[in-house]
């Protein structure tokens, strides 16, 4: 009785379910916001006359995939973070792609060996340094842990994908025990308990409470060009970007990704999609549009990105790094690194 | 409800008898509700039980006691900062004049407009090193660098904590004042003719009766408190919520994640069992005729003590609603163009329609089942009213997981059902369609639902509806008749508490809403997600005022009404 009472209410309020097998639509489900994309599917739309729907999510997006079974209207799913890409495979809710054009358009390093996921874009998870307070101009991730950085460094939560990422790619190169003493060494340094996001890093030095931040390399990018609050601009400006081992092994990069839904009601408009989101066309707008590196070596990288200076992204596959995540999340509650420095 | 039993005569066998049988139906309305709300509970418990348990080890040496600690020392804060501040502010506004005291009294309900994680983020900003309190700080005393003095962290526990009593005192204060309002006159009456001074009167009479209502309204708080994942999250405070979230996202462990789902579960029993034991002293239903027409004695205050007053008054509705308001409307005022956006039109459409929606099913379903226990007065039945409202405990996410998972598996079978047998396919009727974050609504806010009707019930003595069925009336048609039209005050309280709420609500819906579906809150978090909380400035201000309209509508007849 309940169920045909909100049921009836809720044809009252207009709300019918979405349309799974509508003709020429491709509907994407994305851990991407909306307004990130907007412009590319704009762009998409326009060159073949397919529309787009989206549904963004911030958690549970493979739950949500899984549950709804083969009635599930994903076509395609958009994601950072290579260790979501790596999870939507592992649930079983994405399927194979083998694609020519797909294939020759993203290096092998960027996707799944067996076609389940792709990488679109890459960003460096780099150092912010304050131009007035550090000096020097090179940096690695294990130098993070020396005594000299005591209450400089600023960080967003242990816990966040993308630092879990970082982490576990120092376990992926050191080992669990050695990467653990560097993480203590980090939360020795800690100028307070982690929190915020990225941007909130770069506001903290502005302000004096650190000296060092860990950050994304396209949150610079859109504090310089943010219009409407310039304040983020003398974040930005107070700033230097580091890229860390770049004599070394090179900086930790993550990846943003797309991957075809298990039971895809529109398959042959998802594919066409993937095809265009790998085309130097798309690779240049969302490059451009996000201040990330493009996939595609042949596609343009914004020039406010190209002035952080160059990148030398790790080469360490990224799906060995996901096969640490698990480990480098129980790592960060074991050494309490969210606790902050004192405790 | 065991209060009524002590006015119900003892009935003859036989009579007893028949009555049991005439309330098969209560009870089995009563059992449809609590298994619709405890479908995304069950579902949760039996993937909690599927889990290997090998996570363990970890869970319980390195996240719950830090966690479990975490999420106590934030319950105890809230509860001694709303249980002060709202208890005090309902004293103030009842038992003193003071200039703009109605003014005071119903701003004093604002807060209530602004969900935790919005007024994380505007306290964050406003407390932050570039804020302006330590702006002004520095500027007064010529600081610098941050080393050059101390501030408080705001992201702490103790922020948090201050943060979130900010926005959820008004339940206490809404709750105590009702009481300090209604029950405490006659009371105190007699006291005062006894020679009792104001301050003994409140200690010694007034605290005492409006306990069960203050319990009442803390355990709201604390529920609040206890699901709350925005705020805690932008302050950096790890609680047992967050907890959920982490071992879920990354460690890909939703087993593991339904287990400490299901501590947090028996956590929140507790509380709402102490709520139910502290109702359960209540027992007061004085004739309404005594109390209507006599204007409580209030000590008029002047010069310093009625500046005092307003400052007190004043404190709580700047921390609450001014903060908020003032950091969201410096960023809206660069965003004003968005006011015209047709998304934002929509998503505020779509945000009303919803909570309409939610406030109709849960109200709904919070008559039913007081109505049902009210004739079925059993043990059994007291349990199943609770059982029906656990739903407000949940972090919402995690009920929304629950519920997608059992909802989805419905869908499928329906539509496996019309395929094989009809020839057509139903694609995913529920989970497919906004019916799943009504739903989802309707669920969470079951209990405060519940609660404002049964405050309202309560008041009403059970001889009234007793009165229609000797004179022939069935059951139902004696409640609607005489109970409902009574209860009126009451259906709009509750009605228009779980609209608020709904409209705040963004885990859930997040989570289960379909393509195209946008509410005012999914939108401020989708520019929130991206570390732009000031593109969504103008949805969060719209939030803030949609929520505030229906609570003055339900503040002006209680002023009206009730002579405050």
């Amino acid at each position: 009785m309940l169920i045909a009472g909100f049921a009836a209410l809720a044809m009252a309020a207009g709300f019918t379910p979405a349309l799974a097998q509508a003709e020429g639509t491709v509907n994407i489900y994305s851990y991407r916001q909306p307004f990130l994309i907007e412009p590319l599917l704009d762009a998409f739309t326009e060159k073949t006359g397919i529309e787009t729907e989206v549904l963004f999510l911030d958690k549970g997006l493979e739950d949500r995939i899984a549950a709804e079974g083969e009635n599930s209207p994903a076509d395609v799913i958009l994601t950072v973070d290579i260790g979501r890409l790596v999870n939507v495979k592992e649930k079983g809710v994405t399927q194979s792609v083998d694609n020519e054009t797909v294939n020759a358009n993203i290096p092998a390093e960027f996707r799944d060996p067996e076609g389940n996921w792709f990488g679109l874009t890459t960003r460096g998870r780099v150092v912010y340094a304050s131009k007035e307070r550090v000096d020097q101009d090179t940096i690695t991730y294990e130098e993070l842990a020396d005594p000299k950085w005591k209450g400089k460094i600023c960080m967003r939560s242990g816990q966040h994908m993308y630092n879990i990422a970082l982490f576990a790619s120092m376990i992926a190169h050191h080992g669990e025990e050695k990467a653990e003493e560097w993480m203590q060494g980090l939360k020795a340094n800690l100028a307070r308990k982690p929190n915020g996001n990225d941007r909130g890093q770069a506001q903290a030095i502005y302000a004096g409470e650190c000296d060092l931040g860990i950050g994304n390399t396209y949150y610079v990018g859109k504090m310089i060009t943010n219009d409407k609050e310039p304040e983020q601009k003398e974040w930005a400006k107070a700033i230097k970007v580091l890229f860390p081992n770049t004599e070394g092994r090179g900086s930790h990069v993550n990846i943003s990704g797309m991957a075809l839904a298990k039971h895809a009601p529109n398959r042959d408009n998802a594919i066409a999609l993937m095809e265009y989101l790998s085309s130097a066309e798309a690779q240049a707008i969302y490059a451009e549009q996000n201040f990330e590196y493009p996939v595609l070596p042949s596609a343009e990288t914004a020039e406010l990105v190209k002035s952080f200076g160059d990148i030398k992204p790790d080469s360490l596959p990224l799906a060995e790094i996901a096969a640490h995540r698990k480990a480098a999340s129980e790592m960060v509650d074991r050494v309490g690194l969210d606790e902050g420095p004192e405790s | 409800m065991s209060s009524f039993s002590l006015n119900t005569p003892k009935l003859p066998a036989a009579d007893r008898r028949a009555r049991r049988q005439s309330h098969k139906w209560p009870i089995g309305i009563v059992v449809v509700i609590a298994a619709v709300v405890l479908l995304p509970v069950a579902t949760l418990v039996v993937a909690a039980m599927g889990g290997t348990g090998e996570d363990w080890p970890h869970l319980a040496r390195y996240v719950l006691p830090q966690s479990i600690t975490t999420t106590l020392r934030l319950l105890v804060l809230v509860a001694l900062g709303s249980g002060v501040i709202g208890v005090g502010c309902a004293w103030l506004v009842v038992a003193y004049e003071f200039p703009l005291r109605r003014v005071f009294a119903w701003a004093l309900v604002l807060p209530l407009a602004v969900p935790p994680y919005l007024a994380a983020y505007a306290f964050a900003e406003f407390f932050h090193y570039v804020g302006p309190v330590q702006s002004l700080v520095r500027g007064l005393f010529g600081f610098e660098r941050p080393s050059d003095y101390w501030f408080p962290d705001i992201r702490s526990t103790i922020g948090a904590a201050i943060v979130i009593t900010a926005v959820t005192f008004p339940y206490v204060y809404l709750t105590a004042r009702v009481v300090f309002l209604m029950q405490g006159r006659n009371i105190a009456d007699v006291a005062r003719t006894l020679g009792a001074g104001p301050a003994r009167v409140f200690w010694r009479v007034l605290l005492p009766v409006a306990r069960p209502a203050i319990v009442a309204g803390v355990a709201l708080v604390l529920m609040e408190t206890v699901n709350d994942f925005g705020a805690v999250q932008h302050l950096g405070v790890n609680t047992m919520t967050l907890a959920v979230y982490s071992t879920w996202l990354n460690r890909g462990s939703l087993e593991g994640a339904a287990q400490i789902a299901v501590i947090m579960l028996v956590l929140v029993l507790v509380l709402l069992t102490a709520e139910q034991m502290a109702r359960r002293k209540q027992r007061f239903h004085a004739p309404r005729g005594t109390q209507i027409n006599i204007r409580p004695p209030r000590k008029a205050l002047s010069g310093g003590r009625a500046l005092a007053a307003m400052a007190l008054a004043l404190l709580p509705i700047l921390a609450g609603f001014g903060v908020p308001l003032a950091i969201f409307g410096r960023y809206a005022l660069n965003r004003l163009y968005q006011f015209g956006e047709p998304a934002l039109a929509e998503a505020f459409l779509t945000s009303v329609a919803v909570a309409v929606a939610a406030a109709g099913l849960a109200v709904g379903a919070a008559l039913a089942i007081l109505y049902a226990a009210r004739l079925v007065r059993s043990p059994v039945m007291i349990f199943m009213v609770r059982l029906a409202t656990v739903g407000y405990a949940l972090p919402g996410t995690i009920l929304a997981l629950g519920l997608l998972l059992s909802l989805a598996r419905l869908d499928n079978a329906v539509d496996a059902f019309a395929r094989s047998h009809m020839g057509f396919s139903t694609g995913l009727l529920l989970t497919g369609s906004a019916a799943a974050v009504i739903l989802a609504c309707a669920i969470r806010f079951l209990a405060l639902a519940e609660g404002a009707v049964q405050a309202g019930l309560e008041k009403l003595p059970p001889n009234l509806d007793q009165a229609a069925r000797s004179l022939g009336r069935s059951a139902p048609a004696s409640a609607v008749s005489v109970l409902l039209p009574l209860l009126k005050p009451a259906i709009f309280t509750a009605a228009i508490l779980v609209f608020v709420d709904t409209v705040k609500e963004l885990s859930a819906t997040i989570l289960l809403r379909p393509f195209g579906f946008n509410t005012l809150a999914t939108y401020v978090y989708e520019n929130a997600s991206r570390g732009a909380v000031e593109e969504g400035a103008v949805a969060a201000l719209l939030i803030i005022v949609t929520s505030i309209l229906p609570v003055a509508l339900l503040s002006g007849p209680l002023m009206r009404d009730r002579g405050a």
